[in-house]
């Protein structure tokens, strides 16, 4: 029972961090219909700026911030060559991942892992500190709720401002946006930000988590961002009053469960990525036969057309 | 849609149609309107020229020097077959195309540098697709909050604000669809004569120039385009709105407008003021050109 309860905290934990990270795929994917490939750089990216900057001495929430900040900045870069230059949606993401690697090795010193721990981050001092006993016990299960309920939050919010309708109305319909004298080119560019931006964002609380950043974290975060995504939203989309930011969590952590499940029915760790490729295929397959109508089938079948 | 006035749009004489510009038996009627001295010009096009695909197997030229004035307050229909360049004019004038010369002015102002969505603040257009003039997954009330922003920006103020709500009712009831009842269900889930009446809505909220009107009934059935077309002629009178309508429907073209274009092989064939033209008329003048081009009748 002990071990269940072990495991169910770690999926939980690791459910609600690569969520937040989900939840930026939501936007590129499911809001504008756009395969962004470069969350596999950007996730890292926040990683290796967190572990370098804390490394030096900065305060482990300036470290979230300027990983999202980052984030962004890659996200811009994604959507310049899509928009501006005009190369297609698949290959702009590729090309910043590809380039986000150099990136990464920089920040880190040119070493594939950094570790710092016993520095402080969010998940030993400030609001951590404050916990005691079994609490405490439970702090980074209870902070990464926090995160992703705040991150949650202000997603519902920001969808219901001007530019969050508009954002989603970019992805339905960019005619529409343009005739509110609006580019929608910028909206993209925007949406890739916000997208990329909370990619940086979770792989800076994966980091603190971890006490150590990885170069090689990024990889297979698109595939899961994605499973993400299609679980939540073919597991709870069909309820009207559930949110698709709860539903993208929501799916993250049934994602995390499912790979847990086979690694504890004795799936070599070798195999993780593979499990991770084929878990998606089912949940890809699952929904498009569980719902034949609605929107988030339709922006599937345009993804898997451009790819 | 099959109205016994619509006239059969027959594809013209693709195979060696280059335009001329102008057609060699331009039948002008007489008309008070076009020649009127008093005219207060709102839109200019002089000297377009556009070719498709040039120096292709399917370079298409469609205006070799295209012109026309469009009057302040005027409401002009545009006939005219397939391939007459009537889609390229309004693609020319909204700029979703660039044209290979000439220039476009509206109110006095070269607009040529503009790009679509920077015209779009002052010339509003609805589509033949209805699902083109909304946002399927936005609701009624969504949409139309965000179309009454239009040209001011658009921050991290509320989507939708509450007190415009009653208004946005007051602008729906009058349509008599029911749609002030739905107002928070999405406009996917709406039928196309419900949505391109709340397309034609959302395109006039802010003040506008000039109003498009790109065969905005022709994918309806009959009865949702005499609905379209009748608030059509309310929302223009109410608005005094300057409005270019292409149109299959004669009757609509000949019925509403205070002026007629016939185009063909991209150039003005027709050009007739209110009562200056019938439906007949309009058949007659069809099948002239149809016999002249070699597609017989």
């Amino acid at each position: 029972m002990d071990v269940f309860l072990r495991l169910l905290v770690n999926v939980l934990e690791e459910g609600f961090i690569y969520g937040l990270m989900a939840m930026g795929v939501y936007i590129t994917y499911s809001v504008l219909h756009f395969p962004d490939l470069s969350v596999d750089g950007t996730f890292p990216l926040g990683a290796c700026l967190t572990a370098a900057l804390i490394n030096i001495g900065a305060h482990p929430l300036a470290a979230i911030a300027l990983a999202f900040a980052a984030g962004c900045a890659a996200g811009a870069v994604t959507g310049f060559l899509h928009v501006k230059l005009r190369i297609t949606d698949l290959l702009s993401g590729i090309l910043v991942m590809t380039a986000l690697w150099s990136v990464n090795l920089v920040i880190l010193g040119g070493r594939a892992v950094l570790p710092f721990y016993n520095k402080p981050t969010v998940f030993n001092t400030g609001l951590a500190s404050l916990l005691t006993g079994g609490l405490h016990k439970r702090r980074v299960l209870l902070l990464v709720t926090l995160f992703a309920v705040i991150v949650k939050l202000l997603l519902d919010l920001y969808y219901r401002t001007k530019s969050g309708l508009l954002l989603r109305a970019t992805g339905d319909n960019a005619q529409f946006v343009s005739a509110q004298g609006v580019d929608p080119g910028r909206m993209k560019v925007l949406g890739l930000m916000l997208g990329n931006g909370l990619a940086a964002l979770s792989g800076s609380v994966l980091a603190q988590q971890a006490e150590s950043a990885n170069i090689q974290s990024g990889t297979g975060m698109v595939v899961m961002g994605l499973a993400s995504v299609i679980i939540g939203s073919s597991l709870l989309g069909g309820l009207r009053w559930i949110k698709a930011t709860t539903a993208v969590l929501f799916g993250s952590v049934a994602y995390k469960a499912a790979l847990v499940a086979a690694m504890q029915l004795g799936l070599p760790t070798n195999y993780l990525k593979l499990l991770m490729a084929a878990l998606f295929v089912v949940a890809l397959i699952t929904s498009q036969t569980a719902s034949k109508t609605g929107k988030s089938l339709e922006g599937r079948r345009a993804h898997a057309k451009s790819r | 849609m099959r109205n016994p006035a619509d006239f059969p749009a027959k594809p013209m004489n693709d195979a060696n149609g280059h335009a001329n510009g102008t057609s060699s038996s331009a039948l002008v009627y007489p008309s008070d309107s076009p020649q009127n001295p008093s005219r207060d010009p709102l839109v200019r096009m002089a000297g377009i020229r556009k070719t498709f695909n040039r120096d292709s197997v399917n370079e298409r030229v469609v205006f070799t020097d295209f012109s026309l004035t469009l009057d302040r307050g005027s409401f002009v229909s545009v006939v005219g077959s397939n391939g007459s360049g009537k889609t390229t004019l309004l693609n020319v004038l909204c700029g979703s195309i660039p044209q290979d010369g000439g220039t476009v002015e509206i109110a006095g102002k070269n607009i040529d540098k503009l790009r679509e969505h920077e015209r779009s603040r002052f010339i509003g257009r609805v589509f033949q697709d209805p699902s083109k003039g909304t946002c399927a997954s936005l609701t009624i009330l969504e949409n139309m909050a965000l179309a009454d922003n239009k040209g001011r920006p658009y921050w991290l103020g509320r989507g939708v604000p509450r007190k415009r709500t009653d208004v946005y009712r007051g602008m729906l009831e009058p349509l008599g669809l029911g749609l002030e009842n739905q107002m928070n269900v999405t406009v996917g889930s709406l039928s196309g004569g419900q949505r391109q009446a709340l397309a034609l809505l959302i395109s006039v909220m802010t003040p506008l120039e000039l109003l498009i009107l790109d065969e905005h009934t022709a994918a309806l059935d009959p009865r949702s385009s005499e609905t379209v077309m009748e608030l059509t002629e309310r929302v223009v009178r109410e608005k005094r709105l300057t409005t270019l309508m292409v149109t299959h429907n004669l009757r609509f073209a000949v019925g509403y407008a205070s002026r007629l274009i016939m185009l063909h092989q991209g150039g003005v064939t027709l050009d007739a003021a209110r009562g200056g033209c019938s439906v007949e008329d309009l058949l007659a003048r069809f099948n002239e050109i149809s016999i002249e081009t070699g597609n017989g009748v």
